[in-house]
Parts: structure tokens; C-alpha cells; sequence
């Protein structure tokens, strides 16, 4: 995977200038950002300040009003939709308000990346089966989503983002519904993951997170501010 | 990946693609019974038009050869010019055969007016000379012209005047039959358009899912193409089956070859129907497909 993202140069996610807005003034403007492989961003602001749009900008969700986003190397503007779609096997997204498919156990779901890219779930039983382990949800890999707990939820959302082995995983707001130490838990996975050279960008306000994750890894933290995004300082 | 490849895809079938969706009990039996009941009507529209092919071409071709002869004369001329006139017809380019019809047929024509014990013999009724013409025809106008000095009584009758609406009205009747078939191929593909709307738009966040995750369009089009295109073969199938059987339960043609009652398939026109099904499917496909594609297109 870290072969891959390197054969492409070696940023995997480009923002040049990028602005967006919906409509009725800019939400974002001027954003330039490059992620190189390997790296631990938090990206944080106060609620409605856009960090949901600029994760959306990053797995290529929403195209830039102005500027340019490159996903890999491609300019998301020359990206057909099957060209996002292949995009999202390498970008490993756990969405804030994680969906599944309702009527799929949860085991089914986190394997759902497998089964819609075509490999055969069955020969990929035993990466499935450590996975799970590894998040702590065997006890559960056979429950439907609405019978899980919001802790549950997020971890198997992390499971779904993980298990095509992505270069990048982004999460939004990963700790939003859970407790502080399932919130550490779920820390201790993303960063057990960038160390294993994923890059790596959770949209958080929780500072404290935040400060926790900096005892264990080398973390850079953006805010956006005023639409646009800075590199916070040191003194967090 | 082509069409021809993507119907290979659907049924060699992908179980995975179908299972994303999840099952709508009632959208499915809609489906179904819209694609029956099509079906069923298809059957019909379908007998019709080639009960109707059948009829034109029949007419078309006896009455085409076929002509009448009149002699009305004073009875003791009847007979001289009945001869006279076969004489005539005997010599005519283009007739394969003229004979006189005997008494016993002129009375069985008339029974149906007249009760089958008619003295045709006390009756000053014409004799009828019954033509048959060879592929080439003959010239009505010279025949008339020879007729008239031969035999003045004789009045030939060449058909043409009722046989041509006649065969008019069957070729119409066929077109509209297949006329309807068409109507009813575009119905049901309006009503698998909807169907599949409606699917698409209930299972809009399992999309929004499936999208997050990577699925190509083609991916997530081809969970509801096939779930739509297995209904309504079944469907169809099924339509298929009872309009036969409805078919096969009408009372079979009497002699007299009455139009109504000979409503119906013959020989290998049995085959058609079979290919109803397939087509229905295939209708399904393009509609589901495009329907698909389509409210996909519109995503981000």
C-alpha cells in the first residue's frame, strides 16, 4: 500500500487553494493542505465550521467551488464517478454518523468493501476474523447494526474503513457518541494504524483527545477558523 | 463492459450484488403482477394478430382465385346459356376451371335462408357458375364483353369489390394487434420504470453506503437490474402460461370458420408466446438499467 501511494508521488491528498461554498457565501476558502503518507492529522474548529466539507473535499464527497483537490495524484475535477468509487477503496472513511446497511449483520458490513469491489469475502474470512478481534466486536459479528451499541457502531465503522487495508483513513468526529475510554480505545486503533504507515486525519473537537493522542504519536493539529485552515500552534 | 457482457453477468447471477438490497415484499409482488397480467394480455393481442394474418391471407387467396358467374334468364334459356357461357369460359385465357353448381349445392346455399327443404326447381333462381381463376387471372373486362354476346343473362362477379375491404379491414385488425403488443411492451416498461424509482429512492441510504465503500455504479445498478428483470420474467412466465391456457379453453372454429372462434395459435405459432418472457425480461433490463443509471448520474 505504502508502495502504491509512493509510485504516485508522494502526497495522497492535494488541496490547492481550494474554496467551497453552498450556495450563499464561502464555507471554506483558500484551503491548501498536503497530506503526505504516513502522517497523524487531528483537524479541528467549532461545530459548523466546515471540518464534515473539508473531509468530503479530501475523498473527493464534494468537488471544490475554486482551486484544486487531487486525490492520488488525479485532479477530482477529471474524476469520473466509477474514478471516486475506486478512490474510496484506498481512503478508508468512518463517517460521523456511521450508516450500515441495516438489514447485513455487523461481520457482513465490515466486509461490505470487499464484497462491492469484487474479492471473495469467504478467502478474506481470516483478515475479517483478526479484525474483528483486534476491534473487540467478535462477541458481536453476528448482531444487525441497530442492535449495537454507539460504541460498537464506531468501532465497526473503523473495522469497515480499515479492512481494504486503505492508504488513508479519515474519520469524522470518531469519538463523538462514546465514552472517554472507549474514546481511548478507539484512539489506541488509529494510532496503532499510522504506525503501521497509513496517513491518518480524525476531525475532532475534543481537545483532550487530541492531547492524549500526542503522548503516542507525532501529531499535527489544523484548525479552520474564519473559513479558512491553519496550522494550530504548539500551545494547544 | 458491454451489454451482451452485463446480461452474462446477471444471469450467471452475483449473489453478493442482490444481497446489498434489501428485500421490498411488497414492490416485488407489484412487479410481478404487472409483468403477469402484461403478459397475459400480450397472449391475446399476440393470438389476435395472427388469427387475423391468418383470416387475410385466406381470403386474399381464395377469393383472390376464386369468381361467380350469375345467369338470370327465362328458364327454358337457362340452361342453353349456362352451357353457352361454359363454352366461353372453357376457351378463356387465364380460367383454370368453370363448372355449374348442381342443384343439391344452389339449395344448400340457400338453406340457411330458406329452410333446407326449398323447391329450388319451382324457384326462378339464377344459376350460379363457380370460377377458378390461375395464378395469372383473367381479364374480367373482355370476359364480360365475350359473356354478353354469348350468353346476356351471365353476370360475372368477380369478388373483387367485397373481397378488398374485406382483406383491408384483417391487415388493420393484425396491425393493431401487433399495434398493442408494442403498447403493451411500452406500459410495462413505464411501470418497471416506476417500480424501479420508487425502489432506488427507498433505498437511497443504502446507496449513499454502498457508494461510501466503493461501489462502482455498475455495481450498485446491477443489485436492483436483476432483482427487477428475475421478477418480471417470473412474472411474465406465469402470464405467459395462463393466457395459454385461457387460449387453448376457446371453443375450437366451427365450418363455417367464424371469425371470433377462431381466435387462436396454429402449429408453430405456438412458439410465439414462448418468446414473451425472454422479452419481458429483456424490457425489464434496458428499463431498470437506465432507471438506475440514471438516478445515479444524479448522486454525488
Amino acid at each position: 500500500m505504502q508502495k502504491r501511494a509512493a509510485e504516485q508521488g508522494t502526497i495522497v491528498i492535494e488541496l490547492e487553494n481550494v474554496a467551497y461554498s453552498y450556495g450563499g457565501g464561502e464555507l471554506l476558502s483558500s484551503v491548501s493542505l498536503k497530506l503526505a503518507p504516513g502522517s497523524f492529522h487531528f483537524l479541528t474548529g467549532p461545530s459548523g465550521a466546515g471540518k464534515t466539507t473539508f473531509l468530503k473535499l479530501c475523498y473527493g464527497a464534494l468537488v471544490p467551488t475554486a482551486g484544486q483537490a487531487r486525490l492520488f495524484g488525479q485532479d477530482v475535477r477529471e474524476m469520473t464517478r466509477d474514478d471516486i468509487a475506486l478512490v474510496r477503496r484506498r481512503i478508508g472513511v468512518v463517517h460521523q454518523d456511521c450508516q450500515f446497511l441495516d438489514h447485513l449483520s455487523m461481520a457482513e458490513n465490515v466486509a461490505l468493501p470487499l464484497t462491492v469491489s469484487g474479492h471473495d469475502p469467504n478467502s478474506e474470512q481470516q483478515n475479517l476474523t483478526e479484525l474483528l478481534n483486534w476491534c473487540g466486536l467478535t462477541p458481536r459479528a453476528n448482531a444487525l447494526p441497530p442492535e449495537l451499541s454507539g460504541g460498537e457502531r464506531q468501532r465497526a465503522a473503523l473495522a469497515r474503513a480499515v479492512i481494504m487495508s486503505p492508504d488513508v483513513i479519515l474519520a469524522d468526529e470518531p469519538t463523538g457518541n462514546v465514552d472517554w475510554e472507549m474514546s481511548q480505545r478507539l484512539l489506541q486503533l488509529l494510532v496503532e494504524l499510522n504506525r503501521m504507515g497509513k496517513t491518518v486525519m480524525i476531525a475532532t473537537h475534543d481537545l483532550g483527545l487530541i492531547r492524549a493522542a500526542k503522548q503516542h504519536v507525532q501529531a499535527r493539529v489544523l484548525r479552520i477558523s474564519n473559513r479558512r485552515l491553519q496550522l494550530a500552534g504548539a500551545d494547544l | 463492459m458491454s451489454l451482451r457482457d452485463q446480461i452474462m453477468a446477471l444471469l450467471s447471477g452475483d449473489g453478493s450484488a442482490d444481497r446489498v438490497v434489501p428485500p421490498s415484499g411488497f414492490t416485488a409482488h407489484l412487479t410481478l403482477f404487472a409483468a403477469g397480467v402484461m403478459t397475459f394480455l400480450a397472449v391475446f393481442a399476440l393470438a389476435l394478430s395472427l388469427a387475423t394474418g391468418r383470416l387475410a391471407d385466406r381470403w386474399g387467396d381464395e377469393l383472390a382465385r376464386a369468381s361467380t358467374i350469375r345467369i338470370s334468364a327465362p328458364p327454358d334459356q337457362i340452361q342453353a346459356q349456362t352451357e353457352a357461357a361454359l363454352r366461353v369460359l372453357d376457351t378463356t385465357e387465364g380460367v383454370s376451371s368453370a363448372r355449374a353448381l348442381t342443384t343439391d349445392e344452389q339449395r344448400s346455399l340457400l338453406a340457411p335462408w330458406f329452410g333446407a327443404n326449398v323447391p329450388v326447381e319451382a324457384l326462378p333462381i339464377p344459376q350460379l357458375i363457380e370460377v377458378i381463376e390461375t395464378s395469372d387471372g383473367f381479364d374480367s373486362a373482355g370476359l364480360r364483353l365475350r359473356l354478353s354476346a354469348e350468353a346476356p343473362g351471365a353476370v360475372l362477379d368477380d369478388h373483387t369489390r367485397w373481397r378488398r375491404p374485406l382483406v383491408a379491414a384483417a391487415n388493420r385488425l393484425r396491425a393493431l394487434g401487433f399495434l398493442s403488443i408494442l403498447l403493451i411492451g411500452g406500459a410495462m416498461a413505464a411501470m418497471i420504470t416506476l417500480a424501479a424509482n420508487a425502489a432506488l429512492a427507498a433505498n437511497a441510504q443504502v446507496i449513499e453506503v454502498l457508494r461510501l465503500v466503493g461501489a462502482e455504479d455498475r455495481y450498485i445498478a446491477r443489485a436492483f437490474v436483476r432483482r427487477f428483470t428475475l421478477r418480471t420474467a417470473t412474472g411474465a412466465l406465469v402470464g405467459m402460461l395462463l393466457g395459454i391456457v385461457a387460449i387453448l379453453f376457446l371453443p375450437s372454429a366451427q365450418e363455417e370458420g367464424g371469425f371470433l372462434t377462431g381466435l387462436g395459435f396454429q402449429g408453430g405459432q405456438w412458439l410465439w408466446p414462448i418468446l414473451l418472457p425472454p422479452v419481458a425480461a429483456l424490457v425489464a433490463f434496458l428499463a431498470t438499467r437506465r432507471a438506475a443509471l440514471r438516478v445515479l448520474g444524479d448522486l454525488t
